[in-house]
């Protein structure tokens, strides 16, 4: 799917949990994304991520880190 | 089968903890103190005569056919008007009470034309009852005096008739309109003799403030304001409850019938969301079930741009099974999904997200809850634990003060716009919040106490704010906090929302809200008393919609506003049975009962229960869907009963997406905009066409009650069920109540509920189980569902859409009252004499500014697209601000909205989008293509055509 627009909802919701809390937020983040996101959505963008992942905002990129990749 | 007759007790019930013990006519009734005389007769049985009384209705004692006579009181008192007291005598049968009333109806039938057998109401006409009644057998005066005999009927409604020569001046569709509806419309015109009710001043009552509610009608004791449908078609024979299929309200109606033909749709007072009223698209707007732009028969075509082909319901099956097996096969399992309709039954949504999840073998499956109260689920989930408002519609009678945000009730919720006005009428305290100038704000005998006009997407700042008022000017309720909520969640909240820039004055600017508004709206909500809170998609339909939702909780726990009657958190949901597809499992990520897909618990449940393995991960939301589709990864898509090309936002990526796929299957009862674009129609029924339960905006599960047989050939949840056996499920239900005992069997919330407790009890409230064999009114009594109330900090983050030099205005869209959503129901009815077009409401000096005068065809353009639509100048919108509808689907309002969303549900920001109107001489280019592309997609071949 396209990057621009799962980057503008990933950072979008770390806006949201970086107000709960800078430190819980990543754990927070990517349990969102475990839990709303189609894993193809999920796929995608790590694959942005792997390709450098700009654009994300800094704790929604470390929850990109916390996200189970499948081999 | 007869008609449900429902007992006129001539005065409304009285509520009171002491009683009064009374004889009439020999016999001791014993009723509540302050019940009228009338009425106590009518317990007990006793028929008093009554032209002007009805219950629905304070007493007026103007017809004076009631009287009776009590032992040591002097003369005949109106009985409607005259309270019980304790010991008193009343005789409501005797000589003089019946030469009184004789003579009486002497006068009244002495100007009353005399055309009984061929009268609509010949059979139900109380006039002509209460002549019987009394022995009228001749009226001394003679008929050649002066009368109304010969005045004009008002035929200006679509749905009744005014006939002034009928009229017998009782005011009681008067007093309906004002004291039932709150609109104030009616009145008694002229003195004396002249007098005659009148909508307005002198005006028809089509062009009057007349609502067309129904409730006048109904008052009516005389052929004086009748349906049209009555006087065409005749007296209905039978009559059965069902539920109406427009909003959340769930009003319940009384479909009465004669033969398999529906006569008139009549409020039922038994109704506990409606307690007996209506509005305009419940009790008059059904004709579109029988329109002839129905669809009855299957279709499919290979691509959107052919003629459909009809076949029979075996080949539509089969061409679906075969398609949908090919696209997964080719593409991988998950490349299919479906869309749940929240205007179809329970049973019929749980049917659909089951033939997702087992025989589709994924969780892509949505709906249209999507695109308008996720946040809801999300927000108050988090907040108190469950996904659903807290309160009944009864609560309402016992609020002091009530935010509204967000929602316009008399144009979305009429019914309920209704109960809430009459509370205020009583004294309750009023605080709107929303950009436009509803009519809430001020209309009849109703006038907000506040009214903050805040720019589109601030909603979060100026909820804070509030917070921000009660905290530091020490409103808290601490004992509630204390005693429900979690302490240190709440200091942390509370630090955060008295920071200075959460202070009213520093958001002013920022949200456009004079900041003296919001601390004296706050003061208000936080002391005036039992605060309840009502909102809508003004809220959800955010970037921050989720936010807002817990900002709007956190407000009520602060307050100490849950947990009781009058008070809560109340979103008014939109489609008659929205929240109850949510219940029902229709979101990707969550079972239903709101348990997420990855529970091993539930899902074993299921899986025991279905005999397949399910997936544990989240499907595609709907936006998600389009998405994938354009990506490659998502093929076919079953929709029941929603028009997405028409309602959801962006919608030439909505198209886009739906062109990318190889199978979209459109379940309907028209050819819809979506269905432009499918390759399979398959045929709906509607609400007066199947057995079912909707579940309304208080958890309420009604019963649907079928009336006639599907136009179709099928109810909704039996043609899924033959395109789950067609893919090769197991499906077998033989009635809906199988459905719904199946739902009971593995839904905690549900488990109580069966069509046999329906019919014992008209409805219950969800939780309905073994705590609380009888339902849940008002939720969260002595705790909350998730243990601890939560508090949430709700930092508020602008939107991405932005004003600027190419798009300097904000839109923001909603509906109004004659029109239901898309319109793809309401628009095939009469209701398009109050609203034919969708019109850009626009402030004066914007107009100004840009040449437009009222009526001017007009360019509305944003970054995702443009169409035309004539404005209307009107500062009930601030400078800056256009609104519009989005009920016909020529204006394509959602051409312009775009695919920004809410950051937790993507719910669409369909409330802020940026844009530009200038003058237009003429439609689109996408209003002009789009309307090729529908002429094109409409056709359907004609059976030689076919077999060739």
């Amino acid at each position: 799917m396209q990057p621009d627009k799962l980057v503008r909802m990933a950072n979008q919701i770390a806006d949201f949990f970086k107000a709960q809390g800078q430190t819980s937020a990543p754990a927070e983040i990517a349990d969102h994304l475990v839990k709303f996101w189609d894993p193809r959505m999920r796929r995608d963008i790590l694959a942005y991520v792997d390709q450098g992942g700009a654009g994300l905002d800094p704790l929604a990129r470390q929850a990109m880190e916390l996200l189970p990749r499948k081999s | 089968m007869s008609l449900v007759e429902e007992n006129d007790y001539g005065t409304p019930a009285v509520k009171s903890a002491t009683t009064v013990t009374l004889t009439i006519d020999g016999e001791a009734v014993t009723v509540p103190a302050g019940t009228s005389i009338m009425r106590a007769a009518a317990e007990m049985g006793t028929k008093v005569p009554k032209l002007c009384a009805t219950d629905s209705v304070k007493a007026f004692g103007s017809c004076r056919m009631c009287l009776v006579e009590v032992e040591g009181r002097p003369g005949t008192p109106a009985s409607c008007t005259t309270p019980v007291a304790d010991g008193m005598q009343v005789r409501t049968q005797t000589e003089r009470l019946k030469r009184l009333r004789r003579g009486m109806m002497e006068l009244y039938i002495s100007d009353h034309p005399l055309d009984c057998l061929t009268c609509g109401a010949n059979g139900d006409c109380e006039l002509q009852d209460m002549a019987g009644a009394v022995g009228l057998r001749e009226v001394r005066y003679g008929y050649e005096g002066e009368n109304h005999t010969h005045m004009e009927k008002d035929r200006s409604n679509p749905y009744f008739d005014y006939d002034p020569s009928k009229c017998i001046v009782c005011s009681r569709c008067v007093r309906a309109c004002e004291e039932t509806q709150g609109t104030f419309a009616l009145t008694i015109e002229g003195r004396g003799f002249d007098s005659r009710v009148s909508p307005g001043a002198h005006e028809d009552f089509l062009s009057s403030e007349c609502v067309s509610c129904g409730a006048c009608v109904q008052a009516c004791p005389t052929a004086t304001l009748i349906e049209k449908s009555i006087v065409e078609i005749g007296q209905p024979e039978h009559s059965v409850v069902t539920t109406c299929a427009y909003c959340g309200v769930g009003c319940s109606f009384k479909a009465e019938m004669r033969g398999d033909e529906l006569v008139r749709m009549v409020p039922f007072k038994d109704g506990k969301a409606n307690r007996g009223h209506s509005c305009v698209k419940g009790r008059f707007a059904w004709g579109y079930a029988t329109h002839k732009d129905r669809i009855l028969k299957p279709m499919v075509r290979a691509r959107i741009t052919d003629p459909w082909q009809e076949v029979s319901w075996e080949e539509a099956f089969a061409h679906v099974a075969k398609e949908f097996r090919r696209i997964q096969g080719q593409y991988g399992k998950e490349a299919v999904g479906g869309i749940t309709s929240s205007r179809c039954t329970n049973e019929e949504t749980y049917l659909v997200q089951k033939m997702i999840r087992a025989g589709f073998g994924n969780n892509n499956v949505d709906t249209c809850a999507r695109v308008c109260h996720s946040p809801t689920g999300y927000g108050l989930k988090t907040a108190f634990g469950t996904s659903a408002g807290t309160q009944d519609f009864d609560s309402v009678e016992e609020t002091d003060v009530v935010i509204v945000i967000g929602a316009n009730p008399t144009d979305g919720h009429p019914v309920f716009a209704s109960r809430l006005k009459k509370r205020l009428r009583q004294g309750a305290r009023l605080i709107v919040i929303d950009p436009r100038r509803i009519d809430l704000v001020k209309s009849a005998h109703v006038e907000a106490d506040y009214h903050l006009p805040l720019r589109p997407g601030t909603n979060v700042a100026v909820v804070t704010a509030l917070a921000h008022v009660v905290v530091t000017e020490g409103l808290v309720d601490e004992q509630f906090v204390r005693d429900f909520c979690d302490w240190s969640e709440f200091e942390d909240w509370a630090a955060f929302v008295s920071d200075p820039r959460h202070a009213p004055e520093a958001v002013e600017k920022l949200t456009g809200v004079p900041a003296a508004s919001i601390r004296g709206a706050a003061r208000l909500f936080a002391t005036g008393g039992n605060g309840a809170i009502y909102y809508g998609l003004g809220v959800t339909e955010h970037s921050q919609g989720t936010t807002t939702v817990m900002a709007i909780a956190n407000l009520a726990l602060a307050t100490g506003n849950l947990g009781r009657p009058g008070v809560g958190v109340n979103p008014l949901r939109g489609q008659n049975n929205v929240q109850g597809s949510c219940d029902m499992g229709s979101f990707p990520h969550e079972f239903p009962g709101y348990r997420h897909v990855s529970d091993d618990a539930t899902r074993e449940i299921f899986e025991k229960l279905w005999g397949v393995p399910l997936s544990n991960e989240p499907g595609l939301r709907i936006p998600n869907m389009f998405d994938a589709a354009l990506d490659g990864s998502f093929k076919g898509l079953y929709v029941q009963g929603e028009d997405i090309v028409q309602s959801d936002p962006d919608t030439k990526h909505v198209t886009a997406g739906l062109s990318a796929m190889e199978c979209v299957v459109v379940h309907d009862l028209f050819l819809n905009e979506t269905a432009n674009y499918a390759h399979v129609f398959l045929p709906g029924s509607t609400f007066l066409e199947k057995d079912g339960t909707f579940t309304n905006a208080e958890r309420r599960i009604n019963r649907v009650r079928k009336v006639m047989a599907p136009k179709n050939g099928y109810a909704d949840w039996e043609v899924t069920q033959k395109l789950a056996q067609a893919m090769g499920m197991a499906m077998t239900y033989g009635h809906p109540s199988e459905i719904m005992d199946e739902i009971a069997a593995t839904t905690p919330s549900f488990a109580g509920v069966s069509y046999e407790k329906l019919e014992e009890a008209g409805s219950v409230q969800w939780p309905c189980n073994e705590k609380a064999p009888d339902g849940t009114p008002v939720m969260h009594i002595g705790g909350f569902a998730r243990g601890k109330g939560k508090f949430v900090i709700t930092e508020y983050v602008p939107t991405d859409e932005k004003t600027g030099p190419r798009f300097p205005l904000l839109l923001t869209t909603g509906r109004i009252l004659s029109q239901y959503n898309v319109g793809a129901q309401t628009r095939r009815t009469a209701n398009t004499a109050w609203h034919p077009e969708d019109l850009l409401e626009m402030h004066p000096h914007d107009a100004e500014n840009r040449g437009l005068k009222e009526g001017d065809w007009a360019r509305l353009q944003s970054r995702a697209g443009e169409t035309t639509l004539r404005v209307k100048v009107t500062d009930r919108v601030a400078p800056g601000v256009v609104y519009t509808t989005f009920h016909h689907p020529l204006t394509q309002a959602n051409v312009i909205t775009t695919d920004y969303s809410d950051w937790a549900t993507n719910c669409p920001e369909y409330k802020v989008t940026a844009v530009q109107v200038a003058p237009s001489n003429g439609p689109s280019d996408w209003q002009e293509h789009y309307r090729e592309h529908t002429e094109l997609s409409r056709r359907i071949a004609v059976p030689e055509q076919a077999a060739e």
